[in-house]
């Protein structure tokens, strides 16, 4: 019965990600050269590979900038939510008057807080990091609370009578418990923040990936936009990789929610 | 070290429920014996057990007073063992059978690992010692769970159909092993598998449908009982009587 712990599909993920850009960008090259498509409308492949070379420098100290955004941003709204849901958790009474603030997080739409969030924090990196951090909040609370909730009944009655209290619970049964659940609100918070940095940027920013892209849209290098979106694009991607593979490996167990 | 149990006018009606789950029941666990409560699904047997252990929520109305031979409150000096396995399945398998050092003090010390070590050499399951549950058989977790309950080292042992989930060989197998290993202890075992409860019990109980309990005459055989034609009888009789409750 013994399962052997790593398979090679990390591998044949990799193999499926090569085969899908390579088939997206021949795509791609294929519409530019059969609609004569002018480059300030739709760049080709190659000349956006170009502008990457050429101006990597620059991409490279914007790049910098949004991606320490998004991780600051995902560090904050998960420890954030993860707070959010114990409070809700431990003091019940907290729980009904928290919850309506919860929905109403969720229910303004964050884009529109952007200019306030500028208003507040400034143009630079700090208003990008909350609003990244806010987008995530949400997910990250109902996952993180639902998990901590439905701990199995029986673990707990397990932990009862072995006399434990409710720390002890908590810290040994209740979060190992929830974290394949908070794994999952992890995974999506690492594809919605980088919208949420990119969205504070376009609002107003002097620096960062989402600046570089308005600037060049302006001055119609579209070239220039589309290498900066790729690079987004690909450190989105990355990101997730890289979530779903340390959460895969640092939290390998699933919970079978039989009985009760 | 093993203490008689006396449970005295234990009571439990679950809020919103019509009609009390039992009433006024009495029952004496014997020092270092097995006793066998056995009844239908649903009849307030694992209620009972949950109700000396502690597990009824305390919104639902209950009474029990539960005294020890020896004049100490019962409190942790229990173990129990459910349906489920329950083993933690981020634990490896002597994390979770050191569970409640785990519990108590934080941390597991170094002569807990050795006795839990130790534990497994005799219930022969000294390979998984680092196995994570989830790559175990059902059989083998179940195993693992007694351990875990042996670990616990306590004078009372409470089971709600420990062995239900198992096939039937391993059931069987199981049966052997916790009977050997559970000689000393005062146990209290809820089952409704006839066969089962007239192979361990040294004592054995039915629940009614007034929910009062029937004690039920034993072989006179040692535990565990072979399955043979005498345990064959007494099993008919058990059906029986059964039957005509539930009619």
């Amino acid at each position: 019965m013994l399962k052997s712990p790593l398979s090679s599909l990390p591998l044949i993920q990799l193999w499926r990600l090569i085969v899908t850009s390579t088939v997206l960008l021949l795509f791609w090259q294929g519409i530019v050269v059969y609609f004569e498509m002018p480059p300030f409308i739709l760049p080709s492949p190659m000349l956006v590979f170009e502008k990457l070379i050429a101006n990597y420098q620059l991409l490279f100290e914007h790049s910098l900038v949004t991606i320490s955004e998004i991780v600051l941003g995902l560090i904050l709204g998960v420890s954030m939510g993860l707070l959010f849901a114990l409070q809700m958790l431990l003091f019940k009474p907290l729980r009904a008057w928290l919850l309506p603030v919860l929905i109403t997080s969720q229910a303004i739409p964050v884009f529109a807080l952007a200019p306030v969030l500028m208003l507040w924090f400034g143009y630079g990196m700090t208003s990008k990091v909350v609003m990244a951090a806010l987008i995530i909040f949400f997910p990250i609370t109902t996952t993180c609370f639902d998990g901590l909730r439905h701990t199995p009944i029986g673990y707990l009655d397990l932990a009862h009578t072995m006399g434990a209290n409710k720390w002890r619970q908590l810290w040994h049964i209740r979060l190992p418990a929830a974290l394949p659940t908070l794994a999952s609100g992890i995974r999506v918070a690492a594809v919605v923040a980088p919208i949420g940095a990119v969205i504070g940027e376009w609002v107003g920013s002097s620096a960062g990936l989402g600046y570089l892209m308005l600037q060049s849209n302006a001055r119609m290098q579209i070239a220039d936009m589309f290498a900066a979106l790729f690079i987004l694009a690909l450190f989105s991607i990355s990101l997730y990789y890289l979530t779903d593979f340390l959460l895969k490996r640092l939290i390998p167990w699933h919970l079978e929610q039989k009985g009760h | 070290m093993s203490i008689c149990l006396h449970i005295l006018s234990a009571s439990l009606t679950y809020k919103k429920a019509v009609a009390a789950t039992f009433e006024n029941l009495n029952l004496t666990l014997p020092a270092g014996s097995v006793t066998c409560l056995l009844g239908p699904s649903g009849c307030g047997k694992t209620s009972l057990l949950r109700l000396i252990a502690g597990l009824i929520d305390i919104e639902h109305s209950q009474f029990a007073d539960i005294r020890c031979s020896d004049d100490q409150p019962l409190n942790q000096r229990f173990a129990y063992m459910a349906q489920q396995d329950l083993l933690l399945p981020w634990l490896n398998v002597v994390d979770n059978i050191c569970l409640k050092e785990r519990l108590l003090k934080g941390k597991i010390s170094h002569s807990g690992r050795e006795a839990a070590l130790d534990l497994l050499r005799q219930l022969d399951l000294c390979s998984i010692a680092d196995a994570l549950p989830e790559q175990l058989s059902g059989g083998m977790r179940q195993r693992v769970a007694l351990a875990r309950t042996l670990m616990q080292d306590t004078p009372v042992v409470l089971m709600d159909e420990p062995f239900s989930s198992l096939d039937a060989v391993n059931r069987y197998k199981l049966q052997d092993l916790s009977s050997v290993v559970l000689e000393d202890r005062t146990v209290l075992l809820i089952t409704h598998d006839p066969q089962e409860a007239l192979r361990l019990s040294d004592q054995l109980f039915i629940f009614d449908d007034q929910n009062k309990l029937i004690n039920f005459p034993l072989p006179r055989s040692a535990t565990p009982r072979a399955v043979n034609a005498e345990l064959g009888e007494y099993q008919q009789k058990i059906l029986d009587q059964l039957r005509v409750q539930h009619a």
